[in-house]
């Protein structure tokens, strides 16, 4: 193992992983996200920590991780590039790891026009793949990022970043996958999936430039409580495919909730069954997060497996 | 060039409310050709001003005229006849014609008329848009000539990012997302395979993060 | 056609109302108009094809500048007619002075000491 990360060992081992996602609070106790870490403690194998998902403040993620740590579920500290110069980010990677933090996902951010604070200035002072790269780069090569020498004690993050093959150009998609691996990304989870046939192309790709076997890839599902919900998301959200029939089948069911359960279950044990290249999932039921034991279950996901 | 828009009357009027006479000072630069702060435009503020004021009771006179550019002294120099007996200056010009202007006349109260917004170019008449991210350290040559510092939202150099969606960027269907236009060009040239090489992060001290800048022609000062 | 219209009307003639700058229906209104219409030719029969929708796109922009300074937009005002319309324009003419009579007199006529 090159990190003391349990999520990858649960990979190296060659079994599905499994990830979840909490949501952090729009306030200062981390009561609530405590309560969601036991409930999903035994169902997942470590937990993403969203770090002000669409640009709205909220509890930063590497308190979130601290918290849900204390509750015994392995943290997935996000980093956008939307609020953090180098320095920050840097000062936040030392400070985490010393937390005991040992995962962390790099990602762009959502612009902060989409927040609760679109009049502030944004950073990007470094972009996603330079994160990846330098983040490993600490780690690998004992280096900050401006090449000076951390003398003892570097972080040894096992480096993450999303894919997502809903967003154009499709094409390039795979080729900026390949970069990540390249840049030195070690897992992948992908933006949920509702699209199955466009993500099938997506991975045939992979498989064909052989990128599975260089990264591991999680296949982010998302269960859907309404129609509503659905027609949203594929409306608004940049990025996302929501088929027609996804939200007719929401909008004729006597029970949305329960379908959206029902087809979560059903991508999942799709694409455990069909789709080569997939190496466990990640589950983000955002303000939902009671129905990812069941999900789990009844995908023959559970129980977890034990690492030391 | 520079393109600036012109304030709100009203925002105009209040920064010279306890003002009897003022100069509005044009520019025939860049503001000319953005149709902000040209001889027709000052004019236009002048009436509107004038009308304004009449209307409230309390007239304003105004006096205009336009320099051949706010951002050089020499042709600031020439205004100073204009300057004598006025309260005010408004200037039409960008950011740095009013800081000239200021500089000069500094017993005068000089105020600025315009927003500087961004430089760019004309996309058809009437139509400007931001084309230059002023980052000091110009990477056009990667990426087929299309700037990503600026016209990317999010100034990304191994782009695009998880937002972008049928050619746009996640913040409007009405802004291109640059690297899908940036893709696309490099295909067109048949060098899709530079957009694999890593770009290292960027040198923002060469930008405006690095303090106010300038530039020397050591050559051609003659003191 | 000796038609009957106010005789308050003082006619302004140009070779197309796309000649006509923002800067002449602001003198007019400052020099003390009480109102002022410009008339152009119907879109399509412009004999320099585009200047009457130029000069309705500048009668707009002044009658919003006229808004915004606390003048009001409603003394100027943009009309299509072809220049065998005699009755129309007659109609027109009739139509602003009752409009401009009803505003009363321009606020940069009232003598001082009145409030506009």
């Amino acid at each position: 193992m090159k990190t003391e990360s349990k999520l990858e060992k649960i990979l190296a081992s060659g079994e599905f992983a499994v990830t979840a996602e909490i949501g952090p609070p729009k306030h200062a106790s981390g009561d609530g996200m405590k309560h969601h870490a036991e409930m999903l403690k035994d169902h997942v194998d470590a937990a993403n920590i969203t770090d002000c998902q669409t640009a709205i403040v909220r509890i930063s993620s590497i308190a979130g991780g601290v918290h849900i740590k204390e509750k015994g579920i392995e943290p997935i500290v996000q980093m956008t590039c939307r609020d953090r110069n180098r320095i920050a980010m840097q000062a936040d990677l030392l400070g985490a790891y010393s937390l005991g933090m040992r995962n962390l996902l790099c990602l762009s951010g959502d612009h902060q026009k989409f927040g609760n604070h679109p009049t502030s200035k944004n950073v990007y002072d470094v972009d996603s793949m330079q994160l990846i790269h330098l983040v490993r780069r600490m780690r690998d090569e004992k280096k900050f990022f401006s090449g000076e020498e951390i003398k003892e004690n570097e972080p040894r993050f096992f480096v993450g970043a999303v894919a997502n093959p809903f967003a154009d150009p499709f094409e390039f998609r795979v080729d900026r996958l390949e970069k990540k691996v390249e840049a030195g990304a070690e897992f992948i989870q992908t933006q949920c999936i509702f699209d199955m046939e466009r993500f099938e192309r997506f991975m045939e790709m992979v498989r064909q430039r052989g990128i599975h076997e260089r990264v591991y890839i999680l296949a982010g599902i998302t269960p859907m409580k309404s129609w509503r919900a659905a027609k949203y998301i594929g409306n608004n959200v940049s990025g996302m495919i929501v088929p027609d029939e996804m939200v007719e089948r929401l909008k004729n069911a006597e029970d949305p909730k329960r379908e959206g359960i029902e087809i979560a279950i059903e991508q999942i044990k799709y694409i455990k069954e069909n789709v080569k290249g997939i190496a466990g999932f990640h589950v983000m039921a955002i303000a939902w997060e009671e129905v990812v034991p069941e999900i789990v279950e009844r995908c023959g996901l559970y129980p977890r497996p034990k690492v030391d | 060039m520079i393109i600036a828009q012109q304030k709100p009357i009203q925002d105009i009027a209040s920064m010279i409310d306890d003002c009897n006479k003022v100069l509005l000072v044009g520019c025939a630069g860049c503001v000319t050709v953005c149709l902000a702060g040209g001889e027709k435009e000052t004019d236009i503020l002048a009436a509107s001003l004038r009308i304004k004021r009449k209307l409230e009771n309390k007239p304003l006179e105004t006096v205009t005229c336009v320099a051949t550019r706010q951002c050089d002294p020499e042709y600031v120099e020439t205004l100073d006849s204009y300057v004598k007996d006025v309260d005010a200056v408004i200037s039409l010009a960008c950011g740095v014609g009013v800081q000239y202007l200021a500089e000069r006349f500094t017993d005068k109260w000089v105020v600025p008329a315009l927003n500087t917004k961004f430089i760019g170019g004309s996309v058809t008449h009437g139509e400007w848009e931001e084309r230059c991210g002023l980052c000091g350290d110009c990477v056009l040559h990667r990426t087929g000539g299309i700037c990503p510092i600026i016209r990317c939202s999010k100034s990304i150099l191994n782009g695009p990012c998880g937002g972008s969606q049928y050619g746009k960027c996640e913040i409007s269907k009405d802004v291109e997302c640059a690297w899908h236009l940036i893709y696309e060009r490099m295909k067109a040239l048949g060098k899709l395979d530079k957009l694999m090489e890593y770009q290292p992060p960027k040198d923002w001290s060469k930008s405006r993060d690095g303090g106010p800048r300038k530039a020397i022609r050591e050559d051609v000062m003659i003191g | 056609m000796r038609l009957q219209y106010a005789s308050t009307v003082r006619i302004v003639e140009m070779p197309c109302t796309g000649t006509i700058d923002h800067r002449v229906l602001l003198q007019t209104f400052e020099n003390g108009a009480d109102g002022v219409f410009v008339a152009g030719c119907m879109e399509g029969d412009c004999h320099f094809l585009k200047g009457n929708i130029r000069a309705k796109k500048r009668v707009n922009q002044v009658k919003n500048i006229l808004e915004e300074i606390g003048f009001g937009a409603d003394r100027l005002d943009f009309f299509n007619l072809s220049a065998a319309q005699g009755q129309r324009f007659a109609e027109i003419v009739t139509e602003m002075t009752e409009r401009i009579r009803e505003l009363g007199p321009s606020p940069l006529n009232k003598k001082e000491g009145e409030t506009a």
